[in-house]
């Protein structure tokens, strides 16, 4: 990705020289980049938390770490893997491929797009700061349910409070950004039904953002109001409403479990065509599932209540309702396979990781659609089976969709082609792992084990070793990825300008040269 | 034929004893548990049957995608199709999946009315989450008690082999009678707990401000083992959910046993308390009471909990810790334990006073049953 240092003979101004390149830059591929390499970093946080978590639920009892900070440990991976993982990825992505696949020369608001770039450090370098405190990091769960959270939390909350403020005016910068770009420098010609998936896709995420983003920050500014002020929306014995907590809180989380699977979606759905050398079948359909599966995404939030004591008919609505989703959800896996069918098939890397998103986010889904049946879900609810249905859907499924973009979208940021061999190794090793971690957890759920437990009854203990050996290895393999990246960053295959054999139809990206120039598209082209 | 009957008999004991045998008795381990209630029983056939709708539309759905990317490989020289939509295609599956989907939902519904029944019970028992253990009210008879987790922490810790239900007992479990509708009230009393045992299928969540309700009828006696599923702090993994379900018999000469304990208790108080006695009493109640945060040695885990050896309302503010223990602290993890009987109270408090340096160091102090008493008079006027 720094390779494009080395473009500046294509643009009269190429980039500064140094640091001050990546604190001022304005330019799209710049802040891509800076939001990848963040997000890199990020999993690789994270990433060790998780490590930390597998290793003590390795074998029962306490071995490692206390409960106080195995608390800690979840709850930061989950809020680093969420909203410093898959959501600066999937912005990075956008930062590089917006401009490019819809003809513009850069994103339209670029020095906001800086900020809310370097908002981002700022945010995570609160939030991991407070583990370092005398009284240690939030603790309460990624999802923070009040009291815990609030009368019940260690004074770092407040922290974590001003650390998701700052995340959240970071998304909704990134994302009025966004949508600007996409309204207003289109090539000439492309209409609202010719914009490539992905664009789509980034399009209805950014509007999910701008709602969701508000009720989240005033979800928290509740809580900073009842720790500080004096005031009693979560508390109980003030009068207040533990319940409207998550309701509140739900009313963001849904939504955001879509803002984190949309751009996956419209990122498989390029690399399924590509590879199947077949135009996507049901361009329209996809757009209308994907707006479908937003709207819908505001009206389900309560299926992750269901214990919570709602009335009868809020239950059943609840049910209906997610069950709903899965009709448009469905109707996607149909189009990829239908893509598939009839195609002239190749299986490089980026191939392989879209196959196996198709494949295992649908596992996820299944996993879904059995949560959501209410009765069912008294059994299900707060135990591993749930973490195994939001790792399928999450990993496999988001995490896989990232990868992949990497992979197929590299070539076009370095001009080089990475190494195909280890691509493929790495495709299996993570392949593998992410089923050993995964799958297993289905069981040790359904069998009755709670999650966000750091010690568990003897009858989990096979299972539990083998899910942290399949992580451990996971963990490992990722290095892989990095290693991938670099070597393609310096050094390969000089790659062409449209990379895959036939992409050139494909896209605008496609029609730059290899690596793309410093300035996207200084002259408009025109969509037929 | 002689010699193949006897095969055949050891192959059908194979196939249909020992393998379901085996396959049943493990299923627990890895199937949600079918329970022994009758909604616990519907769930399960509910879960299998989505299981199963999920298993053929995924043998479906995986099994045309796999096909195609085998037979359409470029390698064997595939050639692309020029389609890229089909109206009535897309049609079809969203009716498809629409109909498989109101499939399910019928069932569903049906077994949801009925797991939701909120009716009065015969007996109605009142279950309140507490960080970190569970308290038990018989709303019909004046029984109420906590029940904490019995493991040893040094199992937990691995200085001891671990029990085979470890992390799943308690020293007290709720006591149910068979055959009863059995109604709990569901609520907690610090942070958000879920009062969870899956032979029931009885998950409801324990919100302080808030009373859930959920029902059970037991058809047979046993021990049924459940957990704490909403994180609740700390000891989240340590307060398991243990319900003994009795005979009619069995239940009846247990709440007569408990009623006469409850009584004795209560008669203790006006007993003449010598300083060890209420030491030793308090000792044990430390022991299950405040170790989680004040640890065994006194010392805390400050700043979070404070130490209690040394501490200048140890040493030498009776008054305040009466009022601490009974009230609690206010915004801080430190609970009121005004639930307690008196004596257990006093004896805590009198231990905390004595034990480690403080009897040396502090005012010497010991506080009675009576005081408690006193203090309880005092504040209800
Ligand atoms: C859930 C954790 C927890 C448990 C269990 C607990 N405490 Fe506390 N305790 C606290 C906290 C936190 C404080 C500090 C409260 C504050 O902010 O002043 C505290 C304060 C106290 C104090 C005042 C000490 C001082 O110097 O301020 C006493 C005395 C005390 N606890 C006694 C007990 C006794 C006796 C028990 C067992 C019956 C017990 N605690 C159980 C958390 C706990
Ligand atoms: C077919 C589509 C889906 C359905 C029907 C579905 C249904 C559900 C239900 C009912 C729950 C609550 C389970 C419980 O707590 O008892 C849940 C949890 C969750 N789902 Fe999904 N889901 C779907 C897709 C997704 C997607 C696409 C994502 C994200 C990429 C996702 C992420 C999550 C997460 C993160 C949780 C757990 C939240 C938590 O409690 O911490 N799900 N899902
Ligand atoms: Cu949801
Ligand atoms: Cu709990």
């Amino acid at each position: 990705m720094s390779t494009v240092v080395e473009t500046h003979d294509h643009g009269h101004h190429g980039p500064a020289k140094g640091l001050t390149r990546w604190l001022y830059t304005t330019n799209h591929k710049d802040i891509g980049t800076l939001y990848l390499w963040f997000s890199c970093l990020m999993l690789f946080i994270g990433g060790s938390m998780a490590m930390v978590i597998r290793a003590e639920l390795f074998q029962p009892g306490l071995q490692i770490v206390e409960p106080e900070f195995f608390n800690q440990m979840t709850t930061n991976h989950g809020l680093i893997m969420v909203f410093g993982v898959i959501m600066p990825a999937f912005v990075g992505l956008a930062n590089w491929m917006l401009p490019m696949q819809i003809g513009a020369p850069d994103m339209a608001l670029p020095r906001l797009n800086n900020l809310s770039f370097w908002l981002l450090p700022m945010a995570f370098g609160i939030l991991i700061s407070t583990l370092f405190m005398p009284e240690g990091g939030p603790n309460f769960g990624w999802t923070f349910y009040a009291p815990l959270s609030t009368t019940y939390a260690p004074s770092t909350v407040n922290y974590f409070i001003f650390s998701v403020h700052i995340m959240g005016i970071s998304s909704i910068l990134g994302s009025i950004n966004i949508i600007t770009t996409i309204f207003n420098m289109r090539a000439p010609g492309m209409t609202l039904m010719k914009m490539p998936l992905f664009v789509w896709s980034w399009l209805i995420t950014a509007y999910l953002l701008i709602a969701v983003m508000p009720v989240l920050a005033g979800v928290v500014t509740m809580m900073l109001m009842d720790i500080n002020f004096g005031t009693s929306f979560f508390n109980a014995g003030g009068g207040g409403d533990p319940v409207l907590f998550q309701h509140v809180f739900w009313f963001f989380g849904h939504p955001e479990v879509y803002i984190m699977i949309l751009p996956a979606f419209g990122i498989a759905s390029h690399i399924i065509e590509t590879f199947s050398r077949k135009p996507i079948f049901g361009y329209t359909s996809m757009v209308y599932a994907m707006s479908s599966i937003a709207i819908l995404s505001f009206v389900v939030w309560a299926h992750h209540m269901f214990t919570v004591g709602m009335p009868l008919a809020g239950e059943l609505f609840f049910m209906y309702s997610t069950m709903l989703i899965a009709i448009p959800t469905g109707v996607k896996v149909f189009n990829w396979i239908a893509t598939m069918y009839r195609g002239s098939i190749t299986f490089e890397t980026p191939m392989l990781f879209a196959i196996a998103f198709v494949a295992l986010f649908t596992i996820g889904g299944f996993s879904g659609l059995m949560l959501a049946i209410v009765p069912a879900d008294f059994q299900y609810h707060d135990t591993y089976f749930v973490v195994a249905h939001f790792h399928y859907v999450l990993v496999p499924g988001s995490l896989f969709g990232i990868i992949a973009g990497v992979y197929y979208w590299l070539p076009k940021w370095t001009g080089n082609m990475y190494d195909e061999t280890l691509g493929q190794l790495h495709f299996w090793l993570t392949f593998i792992s992410v089923n050993l971690t995964f799958f297993p957890m289905h069981f040790v759920g359904l069998a009755g084990m709670p999650r966000r437990y750091p010690d568990y009854a003897l009858q989990f203990a096979d299972f539990n070793m083998v899910i942290s050996v399949g992580a451990f290895l996971f963990g490992i393999t990722q290095l892989l990825l990095v290693f991938i990246v670099i070597k393609s960053i310096r050094a390969g295959k000089k790659a062409k300008p449209e990379v895959w054999e036939g992409a050139g139809e494909l896209g605008l990206e496609w029609t730059l040269e290899s690596p793309a120039p410093y300035h996207t598209f200084t002259v408009q082209p025109q969509v037929k | 034929m002689a010699y193949l009957s006897k095969f055949s008999f050891k192959f059908y004991q194979i196939i249909f004893l020992i393998l379901p045998a085996t396959l049943l008795g493990e299923a627990a381990d890895y199937n949600m548990s079918v329970g022994v209630t009758e909604v616990s029983r519907e769930i399960f056939d509910l879960h299998m049957l989505i299981f199963w709708v999920c298993v053929w539309i995924g043998v479906v759905v995986f099994g045309i995608m796999f096909w195609s990317l085998w037979k359409y490989r470029k390698s064997k020289g595939a050639v692309a199709a020029d389609f890229d939509d089909n109206f009535w295609l897309e049609i079809g599956w969203t009716v498809a999946a629409t109909l498989i989907l109101v499939v399910i939902a019928v069932p569903s519904t049906q077994v949801m009315v009925k797991a939701y029944d909120d009716a009065e019970g015969e007996i109605n028992i009142m279950v309140t989450g507490h960080q970190w253990k569970w308290h038990y009210k018989y709303l019909e008879d004046d029984i109420s008690f906590f029940s904490n987790l019995s493991t040893d922490p040094e199992q937990i810790y691995n200085k001891m082999p671990k029990g085979e239900f470890y992390l799943k007992e308690v020293d007290e479990p709720l006591v149910i009678p068979i055959n009863k509708r059995i109604r709990f009230l569901i609520t907690g009393n610090d942070v958000i707990h879920s009062w969870w045992v899956p032979d029931f299928a009885v998950k409801q969540d324990a919100i302080p401000g808030f009373i859930n309700t959920a029902w059970t009828n037991v058809p047979e006696p046993g021990i049924y083992r459940g957990n704490c599923t909403e994180l609740c702090g700390i000891r989240h993994a340590f307060m398991p959910v243990v319900v003994r379900a009795v005979e009619q018999e069995e239940y009846d000469a247990w709440v007569v046993e408990k009623v006469m304990l409850a009584e004795q208790e209560k008669l203790l108080t006006s007993k003449e308390w010598t300083t060890e006695e209420l030491f030793e009493r308090g000792e044990g109640f430390y022991q299950t009471n405040c170790v989680a945060c004040h640890q065994v040695n006194g010392q805390g885990i400050p700043p979070v909990f404070p130490a209690l050896e040394g501490s200048q309302i140890t040493l030498n503010d009776a008054p305040r810790q009466i009022e601490i223990l009974m009230e609690g602290v206010q915004g801080a993890a430190m609970a009121s334990y005004a639930g307690y009987s008196e004596v257990d109270i006093a004896a805590v408090i009198t231990y905390t006073r004595q034990a480690w340096s403080n009897g040396e160091n502090g005012d010497g102090v010991i506080v009675t049953p009576q005081d408690i008493v006193a203090y309880k008079n005092k504040t209800e006027l």
